[in-house]
């Protein structure tokens, strides 16, 4: 039987492969570290990308400090989009980044929060009259927005006063949590935590005045193990569109 | 009042029933003796309190112990009892000396009748006080915990079966020591058992237990003589008899016994005794003939006088049970049927009782 | 040294926090050892099951539901407020009950263990003579299970050592009230101070393995003597 088998095989997995390649090509994913304040926001984000661009966003939600040591040793991570600017500025100076791929996704506002409607007047007042048990912040060495906490204190000189009363959670979600069961009076936490569709959606709270803090700039970055991913390059592209701009704002983020 | 062991027992457990009603002697040794199974560890057990039983009433000589009418139980660290299970069970983190001392120190000075010197002298194991009981062997365990159980004064000894974890070199050892206690000290004692050996030797009374229920309860003499009880159909069927020793021939090394109540005598071949001695013989049915006559002429040592008391037939068909009475003594005798008729045997006939064997329980 | 006083503040804090909670849990867990070794009841398996659960369940869970439970709504913190104690989140206190219960199997089982291997022959020859309860419990019982409390106290000391996903849940990290050895380590970690976080982490692995090397010689020497 003379039949030529060998150029068969190779000529059949060609065409597979390219069927294979035609299909990704339409619709990657990608692997997206994302500080945990920007949780609710990014989740809105998703679906619209997924909708308009065809590729989909996994995200992983934690601590700044967390994914950094992660990405130093090898953590499959494609784009990071970080609580602050010194991160990935950082990353940058280090050679772990798509050069020139850094950019501010949104400035972060930061909220005096309290669980009980009518605790806080929307003022400094209940912070200044020192009269609860436990203030939340996130750590202020591992987290920009526990950071910023630290400096409005400074500024209102609370610093000494209420350092017996500062309880830390570990990121701005632990932060919430515990001003969310009640264990700590108030907190400070991400306005975009509370706040929904221009207002916040329950409790009472104080939105802190950028003037009283550092700006917390919070810049993304496209990481080494996503640059030859078309999904992390839509996705950054996607961030700085219209659609994704108009959702950061309205979790009160700035831009 | 005579001292006295009242007993009733109801109790279920695992597919078995007990169910006994005994009045038993408040001295002395009590056997309970039966196959492994017939519940006779679990009377103990209930006896001491080591198990509740549903339905009870224990009363040892004049304390109540347990009354499941009224409600009533002593718990057992409050009964003045010793108990000696199967395997010595000897505390490993103490010496031999501080596991002695374990009850004896919880009890109030003018309770001890017992003292330390006393109790290893009588067991025979003063030289090994400093030891681990890991260091020990198997009899000498066994007889540093009889000698931990008399340290507390009891008033009731309840022992289970103590020999049967050792083999027979070691329990022809221990079995001169118990025989020892039950001469010397006059704490009454239940002795679970299922060996014909240890029973003849040991027991002044004896519960004959089978599946839960007491088929006889009596003393030893009368009771392995019943030819009513499966004892009487055994192989090796017969009596014990305990006698007074009350001569010895030094040259031909022979021993005379005085029968209980009785002027009759047997001679049996053994060491030198002091008059006086008590001594347990045992003579088996097989190894008993009868005659109309008086033994003469012949090499049979013993030969009784003896009534016949009642008959009754044998496993085998060819042989007869006869039950005969020596003035208060009973004799078990085992004849064929042939040799019955020929004797013209009849109840309250006068015949003699030839005996070959007479074994020496010791 | 690169160990600051923040460092050995949060060192102390946990040899605190590990020795009261061991001590706390040989003093609870032995009833409760006892009762699971002994009883016929049906309650043996769901308490046995309970006792186990922080075996299984992630620290942080159990670290959550605590986190609830002793805020102002939960049942144990309306209990302590109208016990004029506020809540016992963020407090040493708090923490010491997080830890007895995430660290309780490993104290309740090896003394179970124990007590079962003991077996009911002893119990009842103490009895025999003259023994009650009480007196059986520390004469007979404890010497023979000495062992097993050596391991109980040894695995809860070293298990509360480690522990840390109870105390990020409900400590707020408070330095030296809530702010334990691991959860520093992390804290260095986070904020890229590696040399601290390898001085701290390495202290504990060293820790750690001496007493393991102490557990297990001395487990040998257990089996000798039996």
């Amino acid at each position: 039987m003379n039949v030529p088998a060998r150029p068969l095989i190779p000529n059949v997995l060609a065409a597979l492969m390219g069927c294979f390649a035609f299909a990704t090509a339409q619709a990657d994913e990608v692997q997206v570290a994302v500080a945990a304040n920007f949780t609710a926001p990014i989740q809105a984000i998703a679906s619209d990308f997924e909708k308009d661009t065809g590729h989909k966003l996994i995200a992983a939600y934690g601590a700044t400090g967390q994914f950094y040591t992660q990405i130093k040793n090898g953590a499959p991570f494609e784009v990071f989009l970080a609580a602050d600017d010194a991160t990935p500025e950082k990353l940058e100076k280090e050679g772990d980044i798509v050069p020139g791929s850094r950019f501010t996704y949104a400035i972060g506002t930061l909220a005096l929060w309290s669980a009980t409607d009518g605790y806080i007047d929307g003022t400094d007042k209940v912070l200044v009259g020192n009269q609860y048990k436990h203030l939340s912040i996130a750590n202020p060495k591992a987290a920009p927005y526990g950071l910023a906490a630290t400096q409005v204190l400074a500024k209102l000189g609370l610093t000494d006063k209420v350092k017996d009363k500062i309880v830390e959670g570990q990121n701005i979600t632990q932060a919430y949590q515990f001003v969310s069961t009640g264990n700590a009076e108030l907190g400070f936490v991400a306005l975009s935590q509370i706040y929904k569709d221009g207002k916040v959606s329950e409790g009472s709270a104080w939105i802190v005045p950028e003037t009283m803090h550092d700006p917390i700039r919070q810049d993304a970055v496209i990481l080494k193990k996503g640059e030859h991913n078309p999904a992390a390059k839509a996705l950054a592209e996607y961030l700085k569109g219209p659609k994704a701009t108009a959702i950061i704002q309205s979790y009160g983020y700035h831009l | 009042m005579t001292s006295q062991i009242n007993l009733r027992l109801q109790h279920s457990y695992s597919g078995f029933a007990l169910d006994l009603d005994l009045q038993l002697p408040g001295k002395g040794v009590t056997a309970l003796y039966g196959h492994s199974g017939s519940g006779k560890t679990t009377c103990l057990r209930c006896i001491a309190g080591l198990e509740r039983a549903s339905q009870a009433y224990v009363q040892i000589n004049n304390e109540v112990w347990q009354d499941s009418q009224r409600g009533h139980f002593v718990p057992v660290h409050q009964r003045a009892l010793g108990y000696i299970f199967q395997e010595a069970s000897l505390f490993p983190h103490l010496s031999v000396r501080a596991n002695l001392e374990f009850g004896l120190k919880r009890i109030a000075r003018q309770q001890r009748r017992v003292d330390l010197a006393h109790a290893t002298e009588l067991l025979g194991i003063s030289h090994l006080l400093e030891r681990a009981p890991h260091n020990l062997s198997g009899g000498e365990r066994q007889r540093v915990g009889i000698a931990r159980a008399l340290l507390t004064s009891p008033g009731l000894l309840l022992m289970d079966e103590p020999l049967a974890a050792l083999d027979s070199q070691r329990k022809g050892e221990i079995l001169p020591y118990l025989e020892r206690l039950h001469a010397e000290l006059d704490i009454p004692v239940l002795y679970v058992s299922h060996s014909q050996d240890e029973v003849a030797r040991l027991a002044d009374h004896i519960v004959l237990l089978s599946e839960g229920k007491v088929l006889a309860s009596g003393t030893i003499g009368e009771t392995l003589a019943r030819l009513d009880l499966p004892l009487a159909r055994g192989d090796d069927a017969g009596v014990v008899i305990e006698g007074k020793v009350c001569d010895y021939n030094l040259n031909y090394q022979l021993l005379t016994l005085q029968l209980p109540g009785s002027t009759q005598r047997l001679r049996v071949a053994h060491a030198s005794m002091a008059i006086g001695q008590r001594l347990r013989v045992k003579v088996q049915a097989r190894d008993i003939s009868l005659s109309l006559t008086p033994a003469e002429h012949s090499s049979i040592l013993n030969s009784l006088r003896v009534t016949v008391v009642s008959e009754t037939a044998a496993d085998n068909q060819a042989h007869v049970l006869i039950r005969l009475d020596a003035d208060g003594t009973a004799l078990l005798a085992r004849i064929t049927r042939y040799s019955r008729d020929q004797l013209g045997l009849c109840v309250g006939q006068t015949l003699w009782a030839q005996i070959k064997a007479v074994a020496v329980l010791a | 040294m690169p160990l600051t006083s923040a460092d050995f503040a949060a060192i102390w804090l946990t040899l605190q926090l590990a020795s009261l909670t061991t001590v706390i849990l040989l003093i609870v867990g032995t009833p409760i050892a006892l009762w699971l070794a002994h009883t016929r009841s049906r309650l043996r398996g769901p308490i046995g099951a309970i006792v186990a659960l922080p075996l299984v369940l992630p620290p942080t869970v159990i670290g959550f539901y605590l986190l609830l439970a002793m805020g102002p709504h939960g049942y144990v913190g309306q209990f302590t407020q109208y016990l004029g104690l506020g809540t016992l989140t963020f407090s040493f206190a708090g923490l010491v009950i997080g830890s007895v219960i995430y660290s309780m199997p490993f104290v309740v089982q090896p003394l179970q263990n124990a007590f079962t291997a003991i077996g009911p022959r002893p119990l009842e020859v103490a009895a025999t003579l003259r023994a009650n309860p009480w007196d059986t419990f520390f004469t007979v019982v404890l010497p023979l299970a000495r062992p097993g409390f050596i391991t109980a106290a040894i695995l809860g000391f070293a298990h509360t050592v480690g522990e840390f996903g109870v105390v990020l849940m409900i400590g707020g990290n408070i330095p030296e009230k809530t702010r334990v050895v691991s959860v520093q380590i992390y804290d260095h970690v986070e904020a890229l101070e590696y040399a601290q976080a390898h001085w701290l982490a390495g202290a504990m692995v060293v820790f750690s393995f001496l007493v393991l090397l102490a557990l297990y010689s001395s487990r040998k020497a257990q089996t000798s003597w039996s």
